[in-house]
């Protein structure tokens, strides 16, 4: 008998901790079965994410698609079938996807696993960001880059820290709820070992050097706020500093989960807090970040004004 | 006085892969950086390496330690060492009769999209380069005090200078400009030549046609 884990019909980073609450009530070693049927849309984390659920069970999980047709089509278009049947026992044909027109799809769904992934996934970026970055989404032409070494910075974590494969893809969207402007979304997640077992082998972690409290949320605050590494030599911890800067340079929203804490920088147009701890428990790390397009000039008619970034503030 | 001229880009095609653009990663900087260095060690004893990105689109933050910071730590360390007749290696180079490798860089083709990630490591490891982008004069960039750029700024203007020429040429006292002058060339931003010093990136041939930019 399988837990049936019940997806909202919105999935993203904040609903799916509802599929991370259901997850933490199942024994480790039985099988669930992901009900998607109710799905109608889902971000780029909620799909990246939905297959580092199925690569944390020791039982392959079941899965039902979603219903909509537009939705399968849809993930069908963002690679997440492709994927999903080495994951998930679908117990019919799996949904294939279908050509379409235009898509804001900027990067489908793609393994990360070594660095030569990196590179693909870099390549494959550069192709489609400068027009849709720049064209869409009005931002200067430098932002191009930046996204790229941003992208190419979030996959290296998996790489180099994760102990096994990830996922990454991009899209863009509209984000009417929080915003009312498009927005461009990266989302990077794993089921690997998580930043505080990584950084337990730090030798400065292990000389005591990190304090006194341990946990998910203090090892998230040294990896993203301070650039403390799992390596010790002095340039490592730049990834995660650059990938800060970019996000705060250009107003967007980073957030990162791991075990059961997430951390972000969170700017004025979002109601996030910076730091969540004692959240349910989910394996690995869950990165996402968030560009939104260039705010209209202020005090242009119906335009919102530039959205600053708060500064985090550790609770 | 040995130049030697390194197209990054062509350097990433061979050692790493061929359908590579991009300069991202770990394992690609340091298998850059490594045919780099055997081609500084076998140039002999001073050179001046100039490491050409003109032909690389991306530069990651990993990437960018890894190949500028790492190579630049290396020949500054070697350059105190070397001072203080500190490492093994300094001392087994001595005792051969050989002078210690001496390399100096010059980092040509960067621009704003390299910047970024150069600037960020740099300032990490308290490092600086000299840097020139197309058609421009070589420029500082990284972590420099004031003094170390105005002199190195007055060496770039008015060509190779003693101590006693430069302090008058600046307006300092000597022995400021000999500390500040040993300190350059420590850095390997300055290098001292006919009893005084020259900017490094000054006489530095003209970047030898590519495909690219022959077309």
């Amino acid at each position: 008998m399988s837990a049936v884990l019940t997806l909202p019909p919105s999935l993203d980073d904040v609903s799916f901790e509802q599929v991370i609450a259901q997850l933490a009530e199942v024994p480790a070693g039985a099988r669930v079965l992901v009900d998607a049927r109710h799905v109608r849309w889902a971000s780029p984390y909620g799909l990246t994410a939905l297959l580092a659920l199925a690569q944390s069970r020791a039982v392959r999980p079941g899965f039902a698609p979603p219903e909509a047709e537009e939705t399968v089509s849809y993930w069908g278009r963002t690679g997440f079938f492709r994927h999903a049947e080495s994951l998930y026992d679908f117990g019919r044909p799996v949904p294939r996807a279908r050509a379409s027109g235009e898509s804001s799809v900027l990067l489908e769904i793609t393994p990360v696993g070594e660095a030569g992934d990196v590179h693909h996934v870099v390549e494959r970026i550069q192709e489609r960001s400068a027009a849709i970055l720049h064209d869409a989404l009005g931002l200067e032409a430098r932002a191009t880059i930046g996204f790229s070494m941003t992208l190419s910075e979030a996959c290296q974590n998996i790489v180099e820290h994760a102990g096994c494969g990830g996922w990454v893809a991009v899209q863009t969207y509209t984000w009417k709820r929080r915003l009312g402007r498009r927005v461009a979304v990266i989302a990077v997640c794993d089921a690997g070992v998580g930043f505080r077992r990584s950084l337990e082998s730090n030798r400065v972690r292990a000389a005591g050097g990190l304090g006194d409290r341990w946990d998910d949320g203090q090892a998230l605050e040294q990896a993203v706020l301070r650039g403390v590494s799992r390596f010790t030599e002095r340039g490592r911890g730049q990834g995660l500093a650059g990938v800060r800067r970019f996000v705060t340079k250009w107003g967007g929203k980073l957030s990162v989960r791991s075990g059961t804490a997430r951390i972000g920088l969170v700017p004025a147009w979002d109601d996030d807090v910076p730091l969540a701890e004692g959240l349910p428990p989910f394996p690995g790390a869950q990165v996402q970040i968030t560009i939104p397009a260039a705010a209209p000039a202020p005090g242009a008619p119906g335009r919102a004004a530039a959205p600053a970034v708060e500064r985090l503030e550790l609770l | 006085m040995i130049h030697r001229h390194i197209d990054v880009g062509s350097v990433l095609r061979g050692a790493v892969c061929e359908l590579y653009s991009n300069l991202v990663t770990r394992p690609t900087g340091a298998a850059v950086r490594s045919e780099i260095e055997r081609a500084v060690a076998q140039a002999g004893a001073r050179t001046v390496t100039v490491i050409d990105f003109s032909q690389v689109t991306l530069l990651d933050f990993s990437c960018a330690d890894e190949i500028v910071a790492k190579l630049m730590l290396r020949h500054v360390m070697d350059a105190a060492d070397a001072i203080a007749g500190a490492t093994d290696a300094a001392e087994a180079a001595r005792a051969a009769g050989e002078a210690p490798a001496e390399g100096y860089f010059v980092f040509r083709g960067i621009c704003e999209r390299h910047l970024e990630a150069i600037e960020a490591v740099l300032e990490r490891h308290g490092l600086a380069i000299v840097a020139i982008a197309e058609g421009a004069t070589p420029q500082l960039v990284g972590e420099v005090a004031p003094h170390e750029r105005l002199l190195w700024e007055r060496l770039r203007a008015i060509g190779p200078a003693d101590a006693h020429t430069l302090a008058g040429d600046a307006g300092l006292a000597e022995a400021a400009v000999v500390e500040t002058l040993a300190r350059l060339t420590r850095r390997r931003l300055a290098m001292p030549v006919d009893g005084g010093y020259l900017a490094v990136g000054l006489r530095v041939p003209p970047a030898p046609p590519t495909p690219e930019r022959a077309a």
